[in-house]
């Protein structure tokens, strides 16, 4: 049974000020209503004037999705009661949207490329946020501070099939966002998501307000898993609108209640229609994410799915090419497969890494200094250290105060020695022909020497000590 | 010199709302000058509530543009006048604040619904003050009361702090006594302002001229047919003869959109009134929301109790001209009209310079006169255009009738506000004279 997909993703643009007045959106830890004006306030009297800053993201966007850009599109309001909406209406695109008909190229579960195709882009302004007081207080705060940010809704057509391609194609989005420089990805709240979904000739239902990249997958899982269900017992898909509960990970019910709106769209008054087809040309686009992919593989000989991880995100791309000139297969494995695992683990940031620290760490890798298992080692205290807001300590440094070095030489055959003397049961075992005794008492040597050693030449220096009747 | 005025008006008309004892005022070319504003401008510090209990207790946080430019010229704002609920009438006598009476017949309607300013500057408790006009309302007070009053081009005056009825309609425009001193406000206000997207940069520096030798004057049809009282026709027609004695030439012209400019005007300016209102529910400014109840229920019966039946009324209608199913056979064909009327009024201007015809087709009605508001809205049909065209309209005084006055209304291109301005002073300085 066929899986069909379509999302509507709204982007918080990383403009300045908001949308229709000069107020800051940089209100990250600030006071409640500190970042408001008469404008996003909607003070009786107050006027939008349009940020010039949001419309150019909004076509820088749309140029890198392939996207027309009409003559003319207009602004218009959205009608509705909410008390985080101070003018009662939204002011939003609607019949005539900035821009049309796109394309973002993504890979399908087989790995093939294929195309999901983008329907529209067009501004609108976010509403304020209801801060509920714990306790059960029996009102609610409003705080208009995230009133009026510019956001970019993103409609695509029903393309995607699966949710792991959803997943897929929003990874995708957000990194030619973050290349054009109109998003910032790791922003509280910055991406939304609305995700239509239904089964081949099955009613469809919408998801809204998914507000995470792992709750879009989720949900749509679990409504997969859901309307299966109904149609296996014989049982329809209701066409209705369902929110999403990220703690719970399940969808439930909106009631009906969302279908009941009529938001009495008409064209904004207070803005001319916007006339910006022929900005588009002026923009220059940097180099986006399948072309900065496809360098990655040819300039530095790294696999097709480092490449992919890699540019997946401006930063991590950007320190990488800043390593790479140690070793750049190297650097690729260490940043792809143990640097991002390692950030992901503390919840940091490729910004908060010291390059150059790390690069040492890489040189003291390829030159065998330390073996990877230190090294991963080293680069958990440094990454503890930079977590803290303590000083990275450079890695030859740790090495010396941990005694990580490598271990070579006498150091290594007294404790083969220590360990062979203090098993003679393995060794029998061994003897015997046991391939696994060989692999406990190399374990046994790695925790001596705790990681120090390599482990495939330690398997051959232990059989062969063994075996030259060491003992 | 810059000072204070003391402004302790006897006001028996009962034109203002709110009344500022010492308002001071700065160095300028209106230094000193008593300046009435209406409720809907935005004026920092003072209350504004548009005639409405649901604003009662506003204090506006910040000065509309023309409140600025205003100060800055020195003039002294000396109150906030009376006027329709949020603009909506024609009489001021949906005022939650009370009637105002006109002071020429207090048994009338000063017209509305800027009818507080048109009173104030009738009774003479201030030369000039300032009005807005979405349908007529700057017009029609001028014309019931006796004073000039002028609706300037769309988008030649900022809106900004204006609270709005109808944006794609209304503008903020001057009145006063005479001609020249509508002409002098306009030149204070009529200033480009970047927060009205829908602005033009260009602003009116003007001095009138009553040289109007060989100027072409369209004499719509319409102006003079069914519902016009005849004895008003007369009076502008008259008054078309004093041009033509100063060497205007008439020339007929027609206006055949104006069949449905009243029924688009109601359409276009309930569903804009109808989202522009949605914002006053209690949570932000004026009276406050029951907490105890639900938002939904607390916004209903706040809604309910504060706004007049005129504004809910018109609320409902727009509310129901954009619904979905019905905005395609009311606010998209209000739409086709209105374009009609503006082609209309292009064509026309192609022949003539400006069209005159009365600004209402008849004198000032009895207080509680229309009480139905179908009728009410009829009285509308001749200022309505100029909005829906967004063209530039003065009205002058042109007699009485029943010893009440009539208005000689003058409209002009876009953007052409001074040749209004030059044809309705060059009448009032030859019937002055």
């Amino acid at each position: 049974m066929k899986t069909i997909i379509g999302l509507e993703i709204h982007v918080q643009l990383s403009t300045a000020t908001k949308l229709f007045c000069g107020c800051s959106t940089d209100y990250r830890d600030d006071e409640p209503n500190t970042h408001c004006c008469p404008i996003c306030l909607g003070l009786p009297g107050a006027l939008p004037r349009i940020n010039r800053k949001a419309v150019e993201y909004g076509l820088r966007v749309a140029k890198a999705l392939g996207m027309t850009v009409p003559e003319e599109s207009e602004f218009a309001r959205k009608n509705y009661f909410y008390p985080d909406l101070p003018k009662a209406y939204q002011i939003t695109q609607y019949d005539k949207p900035l821009a049309v008909k796109g394309a973002v190229e993504i890979e399908d579960d087989e790995g093939h490329e294929k195309i999901v195709r983008i329907t529209r882009v067009h501004l609108e302004e976010d509403p304020g946020r209801l801060v509920h007081v714990a306790g059960g207080s029996k009102y609610s705060l409003v705080d208009y501070n995230r009133s009026g940010i510019p956001l970019l809704e993103i409609v695509t057509e029903p393309d995607m099939r699966s949710p792991q391609e959803a997943r897929r194609f929003l990874n995708k989005l957000r990194a030619i966002l973050e290349y054009l420089g109109v998003f910032d990805g790791e922003r509280e709240g910055g991406l939304r998501v609305d995700a239509n979904i239904s089964l081949e000739g099955s009613e469809r239902v919408e998801v809204k307000n998914i507000s995470s990249y792992k709750g879009v997958e989720k949900a749509l899982t679990f409504e997969v898993t859901r309307q299966k269900n109904l149609l296996r017992r014989g049982q329809k898909v209701t066409r209705e609108t369902r929110h999403f509960m990220e703690g719970r990970g399940i969808t439930t019910s909106a009631r009906g209640k969302e279908e009941e709106h009529d938001y009495r769209y008409f064209p904004e008054p207070d803005l001319r229609p916007l006339r910006v087809s022929d900005w588009v040309a002026a923009i220059e686009l940097p180099e986006l994410p399948t072309a900065r992919k496809n360098r990655f593989m040819a300039q530095y000989g790294i696999s097709p799915n480092h490449a992919r991880t890699l540019t997946g995100d401006p930063k991590l791309a950007d320190f990488y090419e800043h390593v790479a000139s140690v070793d750049s297969v190297l650097a690729a494995t260490w940043v792809a497969d143990t640097l991002l695992g390692e950030l992901n683990y503390r919840d940091m940031g490729i910004a908060a890494v010291p390059a150059d620290r790390f690069m040492e760490l890489l040189a003291l890798i390829r030159a065998e200094t330390i073996t990877d298992k230190a090294g991963v080692q080293v680069l958990r205290e440094m990454l503890d250290a930079c977590a803290a807001g303590k000083p990275c300590e450079p890695p030859g440094v740790i090495v010396e105060r941990e005694g990580l070095a490598r271990a070579t030489g006498d150091e290594f055959t007294q404790v083969v020695e220590k360990v062979v003397a203090a098993n003679p049961q393995a060794v029998e075992d061994y003897r015997a022909g046991k391939k696994g005794a060989l692999n406990f008492l190399v374990g046994q040597v790695m925790k001596e020497t705790r990681g120090r050693a390599d482990p495939r030449e330690l398997g051959r220096i232990v059989s062969e000590f063994i075996d030259t009747g060491g003992v | 010199m810059a000072g204070t005025l003391e402004f302790s008006p006897d006001d028996r008309y009962n034109a203002f709302i709110t009344t500022c004892r010492q308002a001071p005022f700065a160095d300028g070319p209106l230094a000193g000058t008593a300046v009435a504003v209406k409720d809907n401008i935005s004026t920092a510090g003072i209350q504004t509530t548009c005639g409405s209990r649901i604003l009662e207790g506003y204090i506006p946080p910040y000065d509309a543009y023309v409140v600025e430019l205003l100060r800055s010229s020195g003039a002294a704002i000396v109150g906030k006048t009376n006027m329709d609920e949020f603009g909506m009438g024609s009489t001021t006598e949906t005022s939650a604040f009370g009637p105002t009476r006109n002071p020429v017949d207090p048994g009338r309607v000063p017209g509305g619904s800027s009818g507080g300013s048109a009173a104030a500057v009738a009774a003479g408790l201030v030369p000039m003050a300032l009005g807005t006009d979405t349908g007529g309302s700057i017009r029609c007070p001028a014309a019931f009361c006796g004073i000039a009053g002028l609706k300037p081009t769309y988008g030649r005056v900022s809106r900004y702090g204006l609270i709005a009825y109808a944006n794609s309609l209304e503008q903020i425009g001057p009145m006063a006594r005479t001609v020249e001193d509508v002409s002098r406000l306009m030149s204070v206000i009529a200033r480009y302002d970047p927060r009205d997207s829908t602005m033009l940069d260009r602003p009116y520096d003007h001095r009138p001229s009553a040289e109007i030798k060989g100027l072409r004057v369209g004499i719509p049809e319409e102006y003079f047919g069914e519902g016009v009282d005849p004895r008003v026709g007369e009076s502008v027609r008259d008054a078309i003869g004093v041009l033509e004695g100063l060497g205007a030439k008439t020339v007929p012209v027609s206006i055949p959109g104006m069949r449905h400019a009243l029924a688009a005007y109601y359409v276009i300016c309930t569903s804009e009134a109808s989202s522009n209102l949605a914002r006053f529910d209690g949570v932000r400014y004026g009276p406050a929301v029951d907490t105890r109840k639900s938002w939904h229920e607390a916004y209903q019966d706040l809604r309910l109790e504060k706004f007049g039946t005129e504004v809910r009324r018109r609320i409902m209608l727009g509310t129901f001209a954009l619904s979905a199913g019905y905005a395609g056979r009311y606010y998209a064909k209000a739409q086709i009209a209105r374009r009609n009327i503006r082609e209309d009024f292009e064509r026309a201007f192609r022949e003539v310079d400006v069209i005159a015809g009365p600004t209402m087709p008849t004198v000032a009605f009895r207080l509680g006169e229309k009480s139905d508001p179908l009728s009410m809205y009829l009285s509308d049909i001749l200022t309505v255009p100029a909005n829906l065209a967004g063209i530039p309209a003065i009205s002058v005084p042109c007699g009485k009738v029943d010893g009440l006055p009539v208005g000689l209304q003058i409209m002009g291109r876009q953007f052409e506000d001074e040749r209004v301005v030059d044809a309705a002073y060059a009448y009032e300085q030859e019937v002055r004279a």
